[in-house]
């Protein structure tokens, strides 16, 4: 979706705002906000693509006045609500009112170690060959899914350069969709700084993406 | 800011601070979630994993040249010689600066980082500021964290749309040589690993 989370290009937000010795949270509950995330995606089942569905579907106005953490509560309330895990009125009076739905498993401590040394790899097998090799022009399509998409604006239409070919990957647009992991070969692909911004911008500098090869056209 | 302002801002913390506070109770009762889990990710995070670990990665690839050879071939089996592994992290890139070339890793989409070498991200990496300029101006990013490099040094931005993680490997800083790997790490600084900041160099 054109979201607010797609920011690549935009003017107007200021400053890069360092901050020296950073914390890793700010606030407690921004703890308990993080890892009552990681720790949901045991029993909750959905995946990552889903995931991040979740904290960019919504209006732009309320993405961009959200903080961070704030944003994973919202996509976490809105994966739970989904699948009728959570109501809001349990929310709303801080308790369980209905009984629990059946899940497989949770996240044990005796787990958590195990889970996040595994993580969710992505790449998977392939019988298909990759339509694209390094070196090969490429233009970026200009979609413009209402779903979840990882192609960014400021690349859509612009030639670039396929740099490396990475494998194939289970594919975002597909699986936030829940419409399957539908493993695609991915790509990194460069553009110049100037086809991206236009002819004043800074020759010394280049931007990848990468990129899966339903993303890319032939040129 | 006037009094009026705060005042909003205060009353929405609490409320935000409510809301998980409730939430974590509804998901305890429900037997969804187990407090003891809990902390123990937010300890990990808090912890164990940070940019200490990038830092050990980046000193043996300068010490090491059969190490940084495997690094720069494929990261993550290199990388997991040393322990780190896992969750946003399981298909890691090495990228080399060089006298000619620097690199920067930014996330436009989102937020996706390197966590078992880096740790979570700093909230400037997740912030607007950050991820709308550095793919369009990176030059001007760096003035912002004090660097400034030569016109002529090619920079190469990476955004991280997919689920590979970019690790930057500085250049190893003039007068260390002979250094040991433990002394090495403590000039890498995590900014080094992003490509926004540049390693210290050795006292003088």
């Amino acid at each position: 979706m054109n979201g607010a989370q797609d920011m690549g290009g935009v003017h107007g937000f200021g400053a890069v705002e360092p901050e020296p010795n950073e914390p890793v949270f700010h606030a407690d509950w921004e703890k308990r906000a993080f890892a009552l995330t990681l720790a949901m995606g045991t029993p909750g089942g959905w995946n990552i693509d889903m995931s991040r569905f979740a904290r960019e579907n919504r209006q732009p106005a309320e993405y961009l006045a959200m903080s961070y953490y704030q944003l994973w509560l919202a996509g976490l309330e809105a994966l739970l609500k989904e699948r009728d895990l959570v109501s809001d009125d349990e929310i709303v009076v801080g308790h369980s009112l209905q009984p629990p739905k059946p899940v497989t498993r949770i996240l044990s401590p005796g787990d958590v170690a195990q889970v996040l040394y595994r993580g969710g790899p992505t790449e998977r097998e392939t019988n298909t060959k990759a339509r694209f090799k390094a070196g090969d022009t490429v233009r970026a399509k200009n979609i413009n899914p209402l779903t979840h998409t990882r192609l960014p604006r400021y690349v859509r239409g612009h030639q670039g350069t396929i740099e490396r070919v990475i494998g194939c990957h289970v594919f975002p647009d597909s699986n936030a969709q829940g419409a399957g992991e539908n493993p695609q070969w991915l790509y990194t692909v460069r553009f110049d700084g100037r086809e991206l911004w236009g002819e004043g911008a800074d020759p010394s500098v280049t931007v990848s993406v990468d990129a899966w090869e339903p993303y890319l056209e032939p040129l | 800011m006037s009094g009026h302002d705060h005042d909003h801002d205060h009353s929405e913390l609490t409320e935000t601070q409510l809301r998980v506070r409730a939430l974590e109770t509804v998901l305890t009762e429900k037997g969804y979630v187990d407090p003891a889990a809990l902390d123990l990710l937010i300890e990990t995070y808090e912890k164990k994993v940070g940019p200490r670990n990038g830092a050990r990665v980046v000193a043996k690839a300068w010490a090491d040249p059969a190490f940084r050879a495997r690094l720069f071939k494929d990261a993550t089996p290199a990388i997991a010689e040393l322990g780190y592994a896992g969750r946003q992290g399981e298909h890691i890139v090495a990228l080399e600066n060089t006298p000619r070339r620097h690199n920067m890793v930014v996330c436009t989409l989102c937020s996706c980082y390197p966590w078992p070498v880096l740790g979570l991200p700093p909230v400037w990496y997740k912030s607007a500021p950050y991820r709308s300029r550095a793919v369009a101006d990176p030059r001007g990013v760096l003035k912002d964290f004090g660097v400034s490099l030569p016109k002529d040094i090619e920079i190469r931005v990476w955004d991280s749309t997919a689920e590979i993680r970019y690790l930057v490997i500085p250049m190893r800083p003039a007068g260390t040589e002979g250094w040991s790997e433990d002394k090495l790490a403590e000039l890498v600084t995590r900014d080094s690993m992003i490509g926004t900041g540049l390693p210290k160099g050795p006292a003088k």
